[in-house]
């Protein structure tokens, strides 16, 4: 009996909190049908509570963090002072008045872009073209030994390539067929490291915009090129423009986008390659610049203009190259 | 039952001439209809069945030529990773070689016992710098697939009041390299108290939207009448997206891991961690090859383990991830 009367006084804490959330459900439901915008979002609320991990991780590590190098490109910033000082539009001023390495990083970041961006992206294209004709277990095959270079990420092989002395192959390739007589010291000639730069980039550039391709012209309809054939449809070039390249115009788009975040992010293949700066910065790019004065120098108010500078850049960039695209095949 | 030769080309021959044959009466019959209404549509019919006309537009001339230009390419792309299986095996006389060789001849272990020599003698156990990088990357990566689809679920199959807006930040945080946001990371990671903690790995890459954008757009194509149907039985969105939605998209998680496996696995973190034992494996590889020429064997055979594991992910996962990328398309 006692017992039982204690467990009718001990309150009872699981139903006291659901008559609660009960009480504060109507009450927002009360406040929710004052407003229409209001009562959707409450609705709703089951969706937005599964978005909101995400949501918060996205503002906190992509959104704030552009907000922030924006707002921190007008100021001196240097991790140590506190509050930074207001300089305006000086960082911006200096990086193009009075950096001349900054100069020549836009120059070889631009030279590259022009190259391995449009390289890569054809290289891509044309590699998942070609594989897309091969039986089912050859394609995958195939896929594999092109990915193969993005996967692994081994650059390794091509300082043994461009070693400078007798040992490394091109050297050795080159004294033996009597090209040249004295080894080159490929890493540390300005003339031949933004070339070797932009050679194994491309040669890493099938990564994953290569992968969306393939599986975009997975999905071609069969059909189409039959039908294309009895319209009138001659060769591969043909086929390739009217039917192939509309249907995977979106795959297209996609990729482009990647590849233009790739091209634009060159850096670590340079030090990698050449190390840290490269010779007379002839491979040095925006993004070791970015790197420079952010973990060397620590000056992050220069640094941010320069991220801004990058982020613009890339944006501007990927608007041009969507309009483009759009109009493929028609 | 071994055949001869001469009944294999006999046999060849005979399959030829009835195909050759089935091509003609089809061509026959494709004549004979011609006169008909729809003629085209039949003759099609026929054309499609027969088996010499399935490759339109094709010349075997071209076939050839492509196949040669495929297989030079793909002997230079792979060319590298049989270097780094070789290698690995290399006695220590014959890496340094000259002319240097591709293949292997005495293929030895040595090179994994001094790695073993090498890593028995290092400060912080080496299963430690193991356990580091085998904790961020499988928290990396299962965090980010929940929470990535979770969210693509919500924004792929519903229109609320603000999903258009997220739609269009996340393709454009598709838009430029990661090195714009390194700065303000460190000081937010910083500022949450977060530097020298596995976090510090994991969160960023959570936040990734590549894998959140790849979800969703392969979760556009669930028919929007299973959600319907599952509603009216009385499921919850977050029930329907975990024992509905998430077995139809699997090729699309599957794709996602192994894109997070690959970044975590190679991971350095040495911008954002400096205890030791809390460094992760390439780094602490990284070092051993920092040592010099002595240590060129060792370094081989760590570039093998190293390489080994996103590879073999690779290969397991392959039609999921093309599955994946047939959707990945962008309006």
């Amino acid at each position: 009996m006692e017992k039982d009367i204690r467990q009718e006084n001990k309150p009872n804490f699981s139903k006291r909190f659901s008559e609660w959330r009960e009480k504060r459900r109507l009450k927002m439901d009360l406040w929710s049908r004052k407003k229409p915008f209001r009562r959707k979002m409450y609705l709703n609320r089951e969706l937005y509570v599964m978005m909101f991990p995400y949501l918060l991780l996205f503002t906190t590590f992509t959104v704030i963090p552009v907000l922030m190098s924006l707002g921190l490109s007008f100021t001196d910033f240097n991790l140590l002072e506190w509050p930074p000082g207001w300089v305006g539009w000086e960082n911006y001023l200096n990086l193009f008045l009075e950096d001349p390495i900054f100069i020549t990083a836009l120059k070889n970041t631009l030279i590259i872009a022009v190259i391995v961006g449009p390289g890569g992206y054809l290289l891509s294209f044309v590699f998942a073209w070609l594989i897309n004709e091969l039986p089912r277990y050859l394609r995958a095959v195939v896929t594999f030994v092109f990915y193969a270079p993005a996967l692994t990420g081994a650059i390794s092989i091509w300082r043994l390539i461009f070693f400078s002395d007798y040992y490394g192959w091109a050297n050795s390739l080159l004294m033996k067929l009597q090209i040249i007589r004295e080894p080159i010291t490929w890493l540390k000639d300005p003339q031949y490291i933004l070339p070797i730069v932009i050679l194994v980039q491309l040669w890493m550039s099938l990564g994953v915009n290569f992968l969306a391709i393939i599986g975009g012209l997975k999905t071609v309809n069969k059909e189409l090129y039959e039908a294309g054939a009895i319209d009138g449809v001659k060769n591969r070039w043909q086929e390739l423009w009217f039917i192939t390249l509309p249907s995977i115009k979106d795959q297209l788009l996609f990729s482009a986008v990647i590849q233009i975040a790739n091209t634009l992010g060159v850096g670590a293949v340079t030090t990698a390659l050449c190390g840290f700066p490269s010779v007379q910065y002839a491979g040095h790019t925006i993004v070791n610049h970015l790197t420079d004065y952010t973990s060397t120098r620590f000056e992050l108010g220069y640094a941010s203009a320069i991220a801004t500078l990058l982020f613009l850049a890339s944006i501007g960039l990927n608007s041009l190259i969507r309009k483009m695209i759009r109009k493929v095949g028609s | 039952m071994a055949k001869t030769k001469a009944e294999l080309l006999n046999e060849e021959t005979t399959q030829t001439q009835l195909e050759e044959m089935r091509e003609k009466i089809n061509a026959k019959k494709a004549r004979r209809i011609d006169s008909r209404p729809f003629a085209e549509i039949s003759s099609f019919k026929i054309k499609s069945r027969s088996r010499i006309k399935k490759r339109v537009n094709r010349s075997k001339g071209g076939d050839i030529a492509l196949f040669i230009f495929l297989s030079i390419c793909g002997i230079l792309s792979i060319l590298p990773l049989i270097l780094i299986v070789n290698n690995a095996f290399k006695p220590l006389d014959e890496i340094f070689r000259f002319p240097p060789t591709i293949f292997v001849r005495n293929p030895t272990l040595n090179n994994f016992a001094d790695l073993g020599v090498v890593l028995g003698t290092s400060l912080v156990p080496f299963s430690r710098y193991l356990f580091n990088t085998i904790l961020v990357t499988v928290l990396g990566t299962f965090g980010h697939v929940f929470v990535a689809s979770m969210c693509a679920y919500v924004l792929a199959k519903y229109r609320v009041p603000g999903s258009l807006f997220i739609n269009g930040l996340i393709v454009y945080s598709l838009m430029f390299p990661g090195s714009v946001t390194a700065t303000p990371h460190y000081i937010i990671l910083n500022s949450l108290g977060l530097i020298d903690t596995y976090w510090s790995i994991i969160l960023p890459v959570m936040a990734g939207s590549l894998g959140l954008y790849l979800m969703r757009q392969f979760m556009v194509g669930v028919p929007m009448e299973y959600i319907e149907s599952a509603k009216l039985d009385g499921a919850s969105d977050l029930k329907i997206y975990w024992s509905i939605v998430m077995p139809i998209v699997k090729p699309a998680w599957v794709t996602l891991i192994i894109l997070d496996f690959q970044s975590l696995w190679g991971t350095y973190g040495s911008t954002t961690i400096y205890r030791e034992d809390y460094k992760m494996l390439s780094y602490a590889i990284n070092q051993i090859a920092t040592a010099g020429v002595a240590r060129t064997g060792t370094l081989n055979a760590v570039s093998l383990i190293m390489i080994t594991v996103p590879i073999a992910v690779f290969i397991f996962s392959q039609s999921n991830v093309m599955d994946t990328m047939a959707q990945s398309g962008m309006k």
